[in-house]
């Protein structure tokens, strides 16, 4: 006798075409966008040691656990295993400062990702970028130790107690001339933020290894140029014009490029494909939107850094943009 | 390079058979011959079970004007008349005859060596009673696109040498061997629309029927041999006239609408055929191939061979089969036996194995738009795909859903792996009045 599996061994598969399918699948990209978040992480741990491992360590498995308990209380199928509860929590760890209490990153998770992702339907139909909640969430609850800032010490174990304020920080309190004095001249000062020698959030500091990162993600194709250019484009000319003390045309522009959360919010968050638009023509709009809302916090606003608020302003705006920008269907351009 | 917007390029797989020559099929002891080959209407049978017939009879009559007659393709005598799996999927009428090996041809078969000397109507005429319809898979009645309306003015003719689905190289092979004779064919198709200017696209992965074509070209006025980007569906009728002219078919229009018609490489080579040497359509040229065949090959089939035949002519199944797909990978349809017979309409038969159709469960969109970029008709798939999710049909419809024509591009490129095509086959089927 033939048990019904063997039976239907032999049987051929019927479906509807396509019968081959690219190698795509949202676990690979998820997991490949975590991968090209690694060399971050690693100068994290470089520069902040090893409480930068302990605070995307916590991060990351709140955010895994956060995923599990909400999918088995909604009776959904578990989906952890696809990396996006993963990637949320490296993202939300990798902008935090390395001395935050341990016990707030699981509390910016349970916003991320039990309020911001699933409570609106899971991966997929989630309005705001969970990582970027969960921080929001952090940044008004706890604005003191979200905004306590270590210098870096290039060494692995050592946690040494010298705080300071960011460089966007230096730039608002203090003005331009008080940041290049502190990190000697103008050039010292841009090799110190491109190599990511800056206090800052953990994964946020090195724009070097961040573009390797994102390099990688060109290279596979999973982000191209619409969001992350058309967002660090309007930054740079925004700042030059406006940026300055003296009148128009002023500004730094590679200062404002290399500090802050710029690099890492236009690469790798601003990209997040469920909460931007997916029309070429509606991202580059929305990469203008969300460079200029970063300006405007970072010149006029209370606080020094406007990356993120500027993404979850624009993520509202990422269906309407669709809609706006809709495809024009072939053969429907009335040609003379 | 010639291009349209949108598309996929998934691995192409001809190596399999692109080099082999077309070699004759066995002459099948049975055939099962479907009175609907055609988009049409099916044709009535005109022959009775135990009647003797010959190769090239008329066994099927057309039924009114969009509709194309059958022909015997072996000799022998009919056994059975009624319905028997079909490549589409359902069972359909069809003529069985059992082959007497004698494979004699019916008397009516003459040649005309002067054929160019015939009239338009004439020609027209013999098409259609040859039973010819679009070899490229879509199988619509060629005399009905060589009878366009007044109105429209037809002012190209465009080859599809594009061979766009992967593993098929069936119109490659016909190129390579019988480049006259796809001339010849166009040729007549020209007189027939009365146009002067005639293109025949080939994909550049084709190098050496884009050399041979060329060569015989640049002795031709008025017909022009143009490389193709290799991309899915570059065969598409409407990216085609695209890619070549520029020129945009109107959503919901046909090819005509811009003065143009489209005929497959193969197409050309039955109507050479049937003006030139008076036979019907009662064989074509297909491609056996996958990682699920042993001996992957180019065949000349009688229609109504079974694919077990051929199946068993190309060394059988390797690799533990899954799927055995009539036509290509992209568009084809799985079968659910390989007692079915090869139509007009098969191009190939392509059998993967089950490693290669593993099935996975689908995810909800997470909008990541590769599906934007891969519609050759600039639809939104995945803005598609969830309004049929949620059965808001009606609006799906106002989002041009009926401008799909079902390629599978959404769907490959998805990396949630949704049944794009499903959901589209889904809407329409909803939004068409018979379902009500």
């Amino acid at each position: 006798m033939e048990t019904k599996a063997e039976k239907r061994e032999k049987q051929l598969l019927v479906s509807i075409g396509p019968h081959i399918g690219s190698e795509e699948s949202i676990p690979r990209i998820m997991w490949a966008v975590s991968i090209s978040l690694l060399p971050a992480f690693i100068i994290s741990v470089y520069y902040f040691g090893l409480r930068a491992i302990a605070v995307v360590g916590v991060s990351v498995l709140s955010c895994v656990i956060f995923e599990t308990i909400t999918q088995k209380m909604l009776k959904k199928k578990v989906t952890i295993s696809d990396g996006s509860a993963f990637l949320t929590g490296l993202l939300l760890g990798l902008n935090l400062p390395s001395s935050i209490p341990l016990y707030q990153p699981v509390i910016g998770s349970l916003v991320g990702i039990v309020i911001t992702k699933h409570l609106f339907g899971g991966l997929g139909y989630n309005i705001f970028n969970p990582a970027l909640i969960g921080r929001t969430f952090m940044l008004i609850t706890w604005p003191r130790p979200m905004t306590t800032w270590y210098k870096p010490v290039a060494g692995i174990t050592t946690m040494d107690a010298i705080t300071t304020a960011t460089p966007l920080g230096i730039l608002k309190e203090d003005g331009i001339g008080k940041l290049i004095e502190t990190f000697g001249d103008k050039m010292n000062l841009y090799i110190n933020l491109f190599l990511g020698n800056r206090a800052g959030s953990l994964g946020e500091t090195s724009v070097i290894v961040l573009l390797i990162g994102a390099a990688f993600l060109f290279y596979r194709g999973y982000i191209t140029w619409h969001i992350p250019f058309s967002f660090v484009g309007t930054v740079m000319a925004l700042t030059w014009i406006f940026g300055g003390k003296g009148g128009l045309f002023a500004g730094d522009p590679i200062l404002h490029l290399l500090s802050g959360g710029l690099i890492l919010g236009a690469f790798f968050m601003a990209t997040d494909y469920v909460t931007a638009p997916a029309i070429r023509k509606a991202q580059i709009v929305f990469g203008i939107g969300v460079g200029a809302l970063t300006v405007l916090i970072r010149l006029k606003g209370g606080y020094p850094e406007g990356v993120m608020f500027g993404i979850l302003l624009m993520n509202c705006f990422s269906p309407l943009l669709d809609r706006a920008f809709k495809a024009i269907p072939f053969g429907t351009i009335k040609r003379k | 390079m010639l291009n349209f917007r949108g598309g996929i390029h998934p691995p192409e797989n001809k190596w399999f058979t692109e080099e082999k020559p077309i070699v004759d099929a066995k002459l099948p002891k049975k055939v099962v011959i479907p009175l609907s080959q055609h988009t049409g209407t099916p044709c009535k049978a005109i022959v009775t079970i135990g009647q003797d017939v010959k190769k090239g009879q008329r066994i099927g009559e057309p039924n009114g004007y969009v509709s194309s007659p059958v022909h015997s393709s072996i000799s022998g005598k009919v056994i059975s008349i009624g319905n028997f799996p079909h490549p589409s999927g359902k069972d359909s009428p069809s003529v069985v005859i059992e082959g007497d090996d004698r494979d004699e041809w019916s008397e009516g078969i003459k040649e005309r060596p002067d054929y160019l000397s015939l009239g338009n109507d004439e020609l027209r005429k013999i098409v259609m009673e040859a039973g010819i319809v679009g070899l490229g898979g879509a199988a619509f009645p060629t005399h009905i696109k060589l009878s366009p309306p007044k109105e429209k003015k037809i002012e190209t003719v465009i080859l599809n040498g594009a061979e766009c689905e992967p593993y098929l190289t069936s119109d490659h092979r016909i190129m390579v061997e019988r480049p006259n004779d796809v001339f010849e064919g166009l040729k007549i198709i020209m007189k027939i629309l009365d146009v002067t200017k005639g293109y025949i696209g080939i994909e550049d992965n084709k190098p050496d029927a884009i050399e041979t074509m060329k060569e015989i070209a640049s002795s031709e006025p008025g017909i022009e041999v143009v490389a193709l980007k290799v991309k899915y569906p570059q065969g598409a009728e409407k990216q085609l006239i695209k890619a070549i002219l520029d020129g945009e078919v109107p959503s919901g229009g046909l090819p005509m609408d811009v003065g143009v018609v489209v005929q497959n490489v193969g197409t050309a080579v039955a109507v050479y055929d049937a003006c030139r040497y008076g036979k019907p359509l009662i064989e074509r040229i297909i491609t056996v191939t996958g990682r699920g065949v042993n001996e992957p090959k180019n065949l000349r089939v009688r229609i109504g061979t079974p694919f077990s035949d051929l199946l068993a002519e190309c060394g059988g199944f390797r690799n533990d089969p899954g799927k055995v797909i009539a036509g290509g990978p992209m568009m084809g349809i799985a079968q659910t036996t390989t007692e079915i017979p090869v139509i007009k309409g098969t191009s190939g038969i392509v059998v993967l194995t089950r490693k290669e159709t593993e099935q996975v469960e689908y995810c909800p969109c997470f909008r990541c738009g590769r599906c934007i970029d891969a519609c050759p008709m600039g639809l939104q798939p995945s803005i598609l795909s969830i309004l049929i999710e949620r059965g808001r049909y009606q609006e799906a419809k106002e989002n041009n859903l009926f401008d799909c024509f079902e390629c599978g591009s959404c769907a490959y490129v998805c990396p949630a792996k949704r049944p794009m095509v499903q959901f589209m086959k889904l809407g329409k089927l909803f939004l068409s009045p018979k379902k009500g």
